[in-house]
């Protein structure tokens, strides 16, 4: 680890968009450019002060690293409380990456109150990094529902249509899931202290703790209702589309990307290691949940005749997908959520950015009203083209590598999921191949559309990062899937002891030690591995088992790109 | 033979090449320039590689190259509980099968690349450069696909292929009929890839890898699931879905004639020569695991020889040239499958490629004919180009005779291997593969005759003083007519006839490499593909590998010198030398038949055409319909995925969105039940700014603790609460 000096990193990202907006509030909301120069700049500072935890995070150490941590409120037990894992330092990443470029695309698209709009978006930033940071409960809960502040005003003040509606649904619906979750945090924290006979918010400690089956039944029900509510899986998905719809670009892209990551973080982060037995019981019906969400969102999707609503459904279709990954419960399927959250927030967040792209053009978002668009706009169409590949998990881009290893995952826990699931691809090549079809193919018959502009430098750049990381997660995905080998084997040494033993046999050396490893089961050999020639690259090593064989971190060197 | 990998990445480069710059930047010749220097260099790598290949001992033909891993090792269970990593390295694997794919893809497509020069020529700049970057996009694909060494990068050239294919189908994107056909290759396609991607996950599950070498020596010693059906048998099940779907076989064939849509370099290229053939060739890549599901081969057989013989009928019936070859493919295909199906893998392998030869030849020259015709593509208002296209003309004959099974042209020696096969395994299924065989020969002479021979009937040229340019005629698509200057059917520049000539002289002698022992040949491919269909490990009894004939010595042809002779493995019941030669003449007499009657019905006696088409007037109507296919899927399938996506949509607003709705209406109504809306959010968000500024202010009294980034919290509440105030007092 290169973090020798200690330095607080974490609070450095966290701080830096809180403290841009701060910056911005003292500049007269009349010089529109200068504002625009400074919340660009703050955000891309934001993105330049998070990579070096790319770098410096070792998926060989322990589980969290950079800690920091200092009490906050001491009379309850609450402290600030930082820390990531391999799967934070990726969200934080895309919250970083995707809250830069959602500040980059609103250049011209946002005229009218620019300063609050930016001071907003870098709020919500700053919110959304706290959350994925937080080792604390009170802290992300905090965060949690700061975010929701920022978002609603988006919403409801530089939104379309329905926006107050769509605000209103978007806040309210959240807040009920939160309210639930909290209670349960709760519930959790007066257990913890019946059993340690302190009081504490640790995430670290709940997540070593083993709570009776019945408290754990219903926090995982509370804690179902505000992490499904925020994925969204069906059936309580129905503020999303609306919310989309009527949310500015950056608020759709920012939504897509990295607000619906927060509940499938929830379910990654607490449900499933501090409530593994409820969790385990539970695999039927949220699957089935998952499994609905994949067909019924695609096939809503198909229905649409708003593009950006048929986009927002298939983020539907696409999480459930997620949630099907995670609820697998073994390696490769949570593997694969951990990397479709990040495609999807590529993927679904440049989709919305298309959409973007020609609402601010023409103010319509109604297919009907578009085609031929290839002609007027080849280069856009280019890039509607890769992102449309990658949404529908085309091999070499990104989204591939997470549907498959969720499908594979899926199959492992049952056959049928996979198969039914797997039938959602078929229904995402549909909707997808048929909204590009109707834009941007056939003769441009609409005069409006004549003249419309292609891409301009800027477009061009929001939309460079994303493309290259589709195709970089596409064809290399082992640097971003090492850095998830920590968590995946912290979830699975509480959700299915099996796989961490597996791992832990196969890399003994390298087997990340988990802050609340019970004991070191006895060493298995890793015996069966007769994937063994096929894992190893060019040196073969003896025919045992492949070096690091279960603990996908053996490749560091691969991973410091 | 390190270097393989370059292969496919050199046409890759040009895709990028052109993709990026070429569109832009690039005039015609630069963008086509590069596009056939890439291929031209994967050919010579191929034959380079192929000849490193052909040096080895036949037991040593096999070489692997692995560039990094692509999916890292990650921790599973298999299908008995033990715990295995699954991982899929880049990975390319030459081989006696692969070997042969690369040279087929590499040579036709090199040669198709040459004729598009020529054929593209009336295109704008940027849509030449744009054809060119997806055809060099394409041979990257599909050799992935053929040197994949584990099912996952076989998969990703799969799916490339699937892509090119849309977007080459739709490279007239401007063309509703295009574009639709484009989306509907790419969805029935898809459709078979769920079979394929289930089956991979089986595989995995099952074997603990995917690669396929480790997959088959693994599944050798397995016994063959004879009684019942086994897990092996699902496998193979589902990878024949995925077969059907790439290799345009009943039920998921519909795809290819609409495919047709696209230019004629393309139908010749994927929708003939290679990518169709990519289910072949992934059957055959699992040979061992399908040998051992006999109810899988059934499956196949019969699949293969319904869809040969359904395609024929209804190329007899087509008017359209293209649409004539492309059922014309479809049978092909199955002639193939009909070869995997009777554990003829390499027979299979084999007409695979000699049709690769004389379909993609007999495409380029309807190509030739349509440029010639400025772009009409309906036979009935063709005849007579015999003399204004000689050269076309001639080749196009080879192909006929070659797709018809005259000896000594390729297509006899393939597909009459087929047939004895297929007559030991199944007398029916020899039958009815016989009747399409006269079909073929029939369809083929039929549209041979109605292009080159008889009366002229298409538009007069002098009167009009000129049709389409012939530049014109490509970018047309269908019945392109534009404006002055089409002097009447002539013949193609010669980037187009020399193709033309060279495969030509492919489908005549690509034959010799197989020519069997009843012949007094060496079956030198059989021997040399044998390897890629045996797995490395002792197989039980029964479990035998696909039967050779016996061979002796050195084959005919030059490429046969490295066939080794009197080593094959597992005879199958052999016919005597005679009967084996009846069989033989029956087959060729099926061809003869099929286009003497062709010859009396449309040259000599036109008439009888119209009497028969009259007497048998529904039979012809179902025919021309496609049997109506078609409207079948598109009432069904079709039909009921959008009413099932109407329905939910509605639903979701009614009932799902009903339900949120409602409850938040009584929430509402019974809070405020006199109060307007607008008074409500004014309310809330008051509200909610006081508590906001309450929380934060039970932060500060709580927590004096002096440190700064408890102090940026209580700042970042204050943001929000003066924020708030700021924007709703002002």
């Amino acid at each position: 680890m290169s973090n020798a000096a200690n330095f607080p990193i974490l609070s450095t990202i966290l701080f830096t968009p809180i403290a841009g907006a701060v910056l911005l509030l003292f500049v007269n909301k009349r010089q529109e450019n200068l504002i625009r120069w400074i919340a660009n700049l703050v955000a891309l500072l934001g993105f330049l002060v998070s990579v070096p935890i790319w770098f410096w995070y070792d998926p060989a150490g322990p589980q969290y690293q950079f800690i920091e941590r200092v009490p906050w409120i001491p009379s309850i037990g609450a402290d600030y409380f930082l820390g990531v894992d391999g799967f934070s330092v990726l969200l934080v990443l895309l919250t970083t990456l995707m809250g830069a470029i959602a500040v980059l695309s609103s250049w011209t698209a946002i005229t009218d109150r620019v300063k609050e709009y930016y001071v907003f978006l870098l709020l919500l930033q700053g919110g959304m990094i706290g959350a994925f940071v937080a080792l604390d409960f009170l802290l992300f809960f905090l965060f949690w529902e700061v975010m929701l502040v920022p978002m609603y005003f988006l919403i409801g003040i530089w939104g379309s249509d329905r926006r107050l509606y769509s605000a209103i649904k978007f806040f309210l619906y959240t807040l009920v899931g939160s309210v639930v979750m909290l209670l349960g945090i709760l519930a959790l924290y007066f257990h913890l202290h019946d059993v340690t006979g302190a009081y504490s918010f640790d995430i670290t400690k709940f997540q070593a703790m083993h709570a009776p089956f019945d408290l754990q039944w219903w926090v995982f029900l509370a804690f179902f209702l505000g992490f499904s509510i925020k994925v969204p899986m069906f059936p309580f998905h129905t503020w999303l589309p609306d919310a989309h719809t009527d949310a500015p670009t950056a608020g759709s892209v920012i939504l897509a990307a990295v607000l619906l990551k927060m509940g499938t973080y929830g379910f990654i982060r607490f449900s499933l290691p501090i409530l593994p037995e409820a969790t385990k019981a539970s695999i039927w019906w949220v699957a089935g949940l998952a499994i609905i969400g994949i067909i019924y969102g695609a096939l809503v999707a198909l229905a649409q005749k708003d593009w950006k609503r048929l986009v927002a459904y298939s983020s539907v279709s696409h999480m459930g997908m997620v949630m099907l990954g995670l609820i697998a419960l073994n390696p490769v399927g949570i593997t694969g959520s951990i990397i479709q959250q990040l495609n999807h927030g590529i993927s679904t967040g440049a989709l919305f950015l298309i959409v973007g792209i020609v609402y601010e053009r023409r103010h319509t978002r109604e297919i009907a009203e578009y085609g031929g668009l290839s002609k007027v706009m080849p280069v856009f169409a280019a890039i509607f083209m890769v992102m449309m590949l990658s949404s529908l998990g085309l091999p070499t881009l990104n989204g591939f590598i997470g549907e498959i290893l969720i499908l594979q995952g899926a199959y492992t826990a049952n056959i049928w999921w996979a198969a039914v699931a797997a039938s959602g691809l078929v229904l995402g090549a549909a909707y997808l191949l048929w909204l590009y079809q109707r834009t941007m193919f056939g003769r441009l018959e609409n005069p409006k559309n004549e003249h419309l502009r292609d891409l301009s430098l800027r477009e061009i750049v929001t939309f460079a990062p994303l493309v290259v990381l589709a195709v970089w997660i596409g064809i290399y995905p082992a640097p971003f899937i090492n850095r998830t080998a920590p968590t995946v084997q912290a979830v699975m040494q509480r959700v299915n002891p099996e796989y961490a033993r597996a791992s832990a046999a196969a890399g003994a050396r390298q087997a990340p030690k988990i802050a609340d490893c019970d004991e070191n089961e006895p060493l298995t050999p890793f015996t069966t591995a007769p994937c063994g020639d096929a894992a190893e690259g060019q040196a073969p090593p003896p025919p045992a088992a492949p070096e690091g064989g279960g603990a996908p971190q053996a490749n560091p060197a691969g991973g410091r790109h | 033979m390190d270097l393989i990998w370059l292969i496919p990445l050199l046409p890759g480069l040009g895709a990028l090449v052109n993709g990026l710059v070429g569109v832009r930047a690039f005039g015609k010749r630069t963008a086509g320039l590069v596009a056939n220097a890439a291929m031209a260099a994967a050919l010579a790598l191929a034959l380079y590689a192929f000849w490193q290949l052909l040096s080895l001992p036949a037991d040593a033909r096999e070489h692997t190259v692995r560039l990094a891993a692509w999916i890292p090792p990650i921790p599973l269970a298999l299908g008995n509980g033990a715990i295995g990593g699954f991982t899929v390295p880049w990975g390319f694997r030459l081989d006696p099968l692969s070997g042969l794919m690369i040279l087929v893809v590499t040579l036709v497509g090199f040669l198709i690349h040459v004729y598009s020069t020529g054929y593209m020529h009336g295109e704008t700049r940027g849509a030449y450069a744009r054809f060119f970057a997806y055809l060099n996009l394409f041979a990257f694909f599909m050799l992935v696909l053929v040197l994949g060494d584990n099912f996952l990068v076989m998969f990703v050239g799969w799916e490339g292929v699937g892509l090119c294919s849309y977007l080459l189908i739709g490279y007239y994107y401007e063309k509703q009929s295009a574009s639709d056909a484009g989306k509907k290759a790419f969805i029935v396609n898809r459709i078979g890839d769920w079979g394929f991607i289930v089956g991979i996950f089986m595989v995995y599950g099952t074997f603990g890898t995917l690669d396929f070498r480790a997959v088959a020596d693994a599944a050798g010693p397995m016994g063959v699931e004879a009684a019942g059906f086994g897990t092996l048998s699902i496998i193979t099940l589902l990878l024949f879905i995925g077969a059907t779907g790439k290799s345009a076989q009943i039920p998921l064939y519909v795809w290819l004639p609409d495919a047709m849509e696209g230019p004629t370099p393309v139908s010749a290229l994927i929708h003939a020569a290679t990518m169709v053939t990519a289910g072949v060739y992934m059957v055959g890549r699992n040979a061992v695991l399908f040998s051992h599901a006999p109810m899988t081969m059934e499956v196949v057989a019969v699949v293969g020889v319904a869809t040969a013989f359904m395609a024929a009928t209804i190329g007899l019936a087509q008017h359209d040239i293209k649409r004539v070859l492309a059922y014309s493919t479809v049978s092909q295909l199955g002639f193939m499958f009909i070869a995997m199906g009777v554990g003829a893998f390499a027979a299979g392998a084999f007409h695979l490629m000699t049709h690769a030869f004389f379909k993609a030849l007999l495409f380029l020259c309807s190509g030739s004919v349509i440029h010639a015709m400025a772009g009409e593509q309906d036979m009935r208002r063709m005849g007579g180009l015999k003399p204004h296209l000689p050269i076309t003309y001639a080749t196009m004959l080879v192909g006929t005779l070659a797709i018809a099974g005259i000896p000594p042209l390729s297509g006899f020696f393939s597909k009459d291997e087929i047939l004895y096969r297929a007559f030991l395994d199944h007398k029916v299924i020899w039958g009815v593969a016989v009747a399409t065989a006269l079909m073929t020969a029939f369809y083929m002479y039929r549209l041979m005759s109605l292009t080159f021979f008889g009366a002229y009937r298409g538009p007069a040229w002098e009167a009009h003083g000129g049709r389409a340019d012939h530049g014109h005629a490509a970018s047309g698509g269908g019945h392109g007519h534009g404006g002055g200057g089409w002097r009447g059917p002539h013949e193609s520049p010669r980037s187009m006839t020399v193709p033309l000539q060279l495969l030509a002289v492919g489908a005549v002698l690509a034959g010799f490499v197989g020519v069997p022992a009843a012949l007094g040949g060496g079956n030198a491919i059989e021997h040399f593909l044998e390897p890629s269909f045996v797995a490395r490990t002792a197989a039980p009894p029964g479990a035998t590998a696909p039967a050779t004939h016996e061979a002796r010595g050195l084959g005919e042809a030059a490429h046969a010198a490295e066939s080794k002779g009197g080593e094959g493995t597992g005879h199958a019941a052999h016919l005597s030398r005679s009967a084996e030669l009846g069989l033989m003449a029956l087959s060729v007499l099926a061809g003869i038949v099929g286009i003497a009657a062709a010859y009396r019905i449309f040259v000599r006696a036109p008439e009888i055409a119209e009497t028969l088409a009259r007497r048998w007037s529904g039979a012809h109507r179902v025919l021309s319909n496609k049997y109506y296919v078609d409207e079948l899927y598109g009432a069904t399938v079709v039909a009921g995925t959008m009413g099932a996506a109407r329905g939910l949509w509605a639903f979701d607003r009614s009932v799902v969105d009903g339900a949120v709705n409602g409850s938040g209406w009584l929430t509402v109504s019974s809070a405020w039940v006199s109060h307007a809306l607008d008074k409500y959010i004014v309310d809330g968000l008051v509200n909610l700014v006081g508590a906001v500024l309450e929380a934060g202010s039970f932060v500060v009294r709580r927590v004096q603790t002096g440190l700064v980034q408890n102090y940026a919290l209580v700042m970042l509440f204050g943001v929000f609460a003066f924020v708030s105030v700021y924007l709703f007092v002002r």
